[in-house]
């Protein structure tokens, strides 16, 4: 039985389509995941959050702690920023991918992947054992929402009196959000400008419908999982599971620059990571672009003269190009003539630089 | 609850037909049921004028954001008409499924597969959602 988000009334209100995604129950689409896109590019788009996870580590060793358990240099971040950063095992493999909050001195809020936070949580417990901190999951206790999208800023600006124009890309600071205390964190899955906005349980329903009523006249629409996985999809963000698995180390990926090896002390999966750090890397990833109309899809094969080169692991129309776009592993080396395995039939593709979109700053 | 048009039949893989009834040419499409549960549809592959198929055959594909489904024939025949309004404007499939949205046509031979009358397509339905 899949869990419901806090706003579960007011997905059903709203008649979205639902699915489970990583045991909850979370909104898909409200109507067209289309014009739901195209709100996000062009005006603005609200998203409930609410099953990613948020682990707070505080305590006097928190920045050490998390300067051992996580390949970023946590202990450099100064309060009231943020960092993408990631967790991995002994052997580099990626458990989850995070971004870190440094709320004060000494506390931090880690939020990870819905899919990933019970053993993310497990595992900074354990790794944090011999500092002086407390780990604590406090993901039952938060909700999330973001407005993401060019108008994010004007419609959250009308119920805040927080610095927003001054709150920088990947930074967070608390603030109330029409009276109600929120963590207000300029950050994002889109591509776009916006704001994820952590709340307690109880303050989601109130703060969606006074977000939807302050945002309409700008064009905010609701917006479901299926639009933010074609947004992100566009932005060439990785998603976990797809782009990111334990199988992988973050220089697989083409993002071992989250990986700080000069920070102080040893951290978990340094030593795998060293090395392989410097390896020529067997694949790569890479962006696609279908010549044709048909979609390639995750676990496609990617081929070259009818051999096989490489995997799709996110693939999906794009309406900003008006054509399909796929994110894929694919043999260092091999750049041109590629195609997509579609059902039997090899579909013509162009490899492009990543990402996709992105947007006018 | 979707819209299930009285005067249609319709099979379990979530199509539409009409013109059953004459025993001549039929036009085939999918359920508003199967537009509303595959998302906006961004691409449809029909099959060509001219070809022949048997009841039950996958004769093309629907894709949306989210899934591709294939397009199966209810009926065998020669396809003697394909609407290349759905081709250009998939989008049609979700607003007019059973107008606009049409598919193909089908110059009928022999019996079609089982089909289901609107009430127990109804009932299929209400099963799976």
């Amino acid at each position: 039985m899949s869990r419901p988000t806090p706003l579960r009334d007011v997905h059903e209100g709203l008649g979205a389509t639902l699915t489970d995604f990583a045991g909850w129950r979370m909104p898909l689409r409200y109507g067209s995941e289309s014009a739901e896109h195209k709100a996000v590019r062009e005006a603005a788009g609200l998203f409930d959050l609410s099953h990613m996870g948020e682990i707070f580590v505080t305590g006097p060793q928190a920045a050490a702690a998390l300067d051992y358990a996580l390949v970023g240099h946590l202990s450099a971040v100064t309060p009231g920023r943020a960092r993408y950063t990631m967790i991995v095992n002994e052997r580099g493999g990626v458990l989850d991918d995070l971004i870190v909050y440094r709320l004060g001195d000494e506390e931090f809020m880690v939020v990870a992947n819905a899919s990933n936070y019970e053993k993310v949580g497990d595992e900074l417990k354990n790794r944090a054992k011999s500092y002086d901190v407390v780990v604590e999951d406090r993901s039952q206790q938060y909700a999330l929402i973001a407005i993401q999208g060019p108008r994010s800023q004007e419609i959250l600006a009308t119920l805040t009196d927080a610095d927003l124009a001054g709150l920088k890309y990947y930074a967070g600071l608390p603030g109330l959000v029409d009276g109600r205390q929120a963590l207000i964190a300029r950050t994002g899955y889109t591509g776009e400008d916006g704001f994820e906005l952590f709340v307690a349980n109880q303050d989601a329903v109130p703060l969606w419908h006074t977000l939807m009523a302050a945002g309409e006249p700008h064009g905010l629409k609701p917006a479901g999982l299926s639009s933010r996985d074609t947004l992100r999809l566009e932005a060439g963000m990785p998603l976990y599971g797809n782009e990111l698995s334990a199988e992988l180390t973050p220089f697989d990926a083409g993002l071992g620059r989250v990986v700080k090896f000069d920070k102080p002390g040893d951290f978990v999966g340094r030593s795998a990571l060293e090395a392989v750090k410097d390896d020529p890397p067997r694949r790569r990833l890479v962006g696609l672009v279908a010549r044709g109309r048909r979609v390639p899809r995750h676990g496609y094969p990617v081929t070259k003269d009818g051999a096989v080169v490489g995997e799709v692991t996110s693939g999906a129309p794009s309406q900003t190009l008006g054509k399909p776009i796929a994110l894929a592993y694919v043999d260092t080396g091999a750049d041109s003539g590629l195609a997509v395995d579609i059902r039997g039939s090899h579909e013509p593709m162009d490899l492009v630089e990543l990402p996709f979109y992105r947007r006018n700053k | 609850m979707s819209n299930i048009p009285e005067d249609l039949s319709y099979t379990k893989e979530h199509e539409w037909v009409s013109g059953v009834e004459d025993g001549l040419t039929v036009t085939v499409g999918i359920t508003a049921y199967a537009a509303d549960a595959l998302g906006d549809v961004v691409f449809v592959q029909l099959p060509e004028v001219g070809s022949i198929a048997e009841p039950g055959d996958s004769v093309g594909e629907v894709e949306s954001t989210k899934s591709v489904s294939e397009i199966y024939t209810p009926v065998g025949g020669e396809i003697v008409d394909i609407n290349q309004a759905i081709v250009d404007d998939p989008s049609l499939a979700n607003s007019d499924p059973y107008g606009d949205g049409w598919m193909f046509r089908v110059r009928m031979e022999g019996d079609p597969e089982d089909l289901l009358s609107a009430e127990e397509y109804a009932a299929l339905t209400s099963g799976e959602s």
